[in-house]
């Protein structure tokens, strides 16, 4: 009979990564990684935003890229599902849409990694109050 | 949506958004009695009595970015169509309970799908909510309580890469053991 994986195995696994500090820096500062946000809202689900959302979870870990993967509601633009907001520490967030694996790909070799923008950005049709108040 | 567990995914994001802090997923096969049962329960902030009729109407939702609520009226449609059946009952300010049932032989009812990765999704990406989840069949029974798995990391970030497969992986062969559909 096979193992089957337990809590008890979790704990090995714990003392395995105990080494790797940067998973315990990660938790305590977000706002100096790379934070990307995958709408997971019915639309898209229904189109595929789990398999982008592991997707990001896996690869930032295989490229050492220090970020944060975390799920919101729904964007609002269920027609560009998957659906991502991809924030770079000192730049403003951007969104972009019909966002596959191999966009997801494009998204971290080219914008993430070397600042260089893709197709598929959604623009900002809104500003926020506050700056709304601030300009006027 | 293509198996139960985006139905879990998508009906699970509700419970998020109603703030909640402890949500329970159940699922129970009884092959004997011909059904495939979901239950999910949440402490979030409640839906109020006079919109409770009204959730599964794929015209009403509490979201401002659009103006219909899919998830519930897609659930509620393909358990009806295996003659099964979707009933919710919420009390505000302490919790909703959501219980679908489906029929287990039924042609049309989707099978699991990857449950593992989706249970493993949500608690990596929500860390502070404390996840429940129990399957039942009748060769056995599984249960994950996010608080144990805490209490195992002792420290490490359950919203790692190592952890998250970890969960996935562990989630899945213990379902296979119990034979899930």
């Amino acid at each position: 009979m096979s193992h089957v994986k337990s809590l008890a195995d979790l704990r090995k696994l714990k003392e395995d990564l105990q080494g790797k500090m940067s998973l315990r820096e990660k938790s305590n500062h977000p706002e100096s990684m790379v934070q990307v946000k995958v709408a997971m809202a019915t639309c898209g689900i229904a189109s595929g935003a789990k398999q982008v959302m592991e997707f990001f979870i896996n690869e930032f870990d295989k490229r050492n890229i220090q970020a944060v993967v975390t799920q919101t509601g729904c964007m609002g633009y269920c027609y560009a599902e998957p659906t991502i907001e991809v924030t770079v520490p000192g730049q403003e967030p951007i969104v972009f849409g019909y966002v596959d694996t191999k966009k997801a790909d494009e998204i971290i070799e080219k914008y993430i990694k070397n600042g260089e923008l893709v197709e598929g950005i959604i623009p900002v049709k809104y500003q926020s109050i506050e700056i709304n108040k601030e300009n006027k | 949506m293509k198996d139960l567990s985006l139905h879990i995914l998508d009906i699970v994001q509700n419970s998020i958004s109603a703030g909640a802090l402890e949500i329970k997923v159940s699922i129970l096969e009884d092959q004997d009695r011909d059904q495939y049962s979901m239950e999910i329960i949440d402490n979030g902030r409640g839906i109020k009595a006079e919109d409770l009729d009204r959730v599964t109407d794929p015209f009403f939702t509490s979201r401002t970015t659009r103006k219909v609520g899919m998830g519930l009226p897609l659930l509620k449609q393909n358990a009806e169509r295996t003659g099964g059946s979707l009933s919710i009952s919420s009390t505000p300010g302490k919790g909703t309970s959501i219980n679908v049932v489906f029929g287990w032989s039924n042609i049309d009812r989707p099978s699991m799908g990857d449950i593992g990765s989706t249970m493993a999704l949500l608690i990596s990406s929500n860390p502070a909510i404390r996840f429940i989840y129990t399957h039942t069949t009748a060769s056995g029974s599984f249960k994950l309580d996010t608080n144990e798995v805490i209490e195992m990391l002792d420290g490490l970030s359950i919203t790692s890469a190592p952890v998250y497969n970890f969960l996935k992986e562990m989630i899945n062969e213990n379902l296979r053991e119990i034979q899930f559909s």
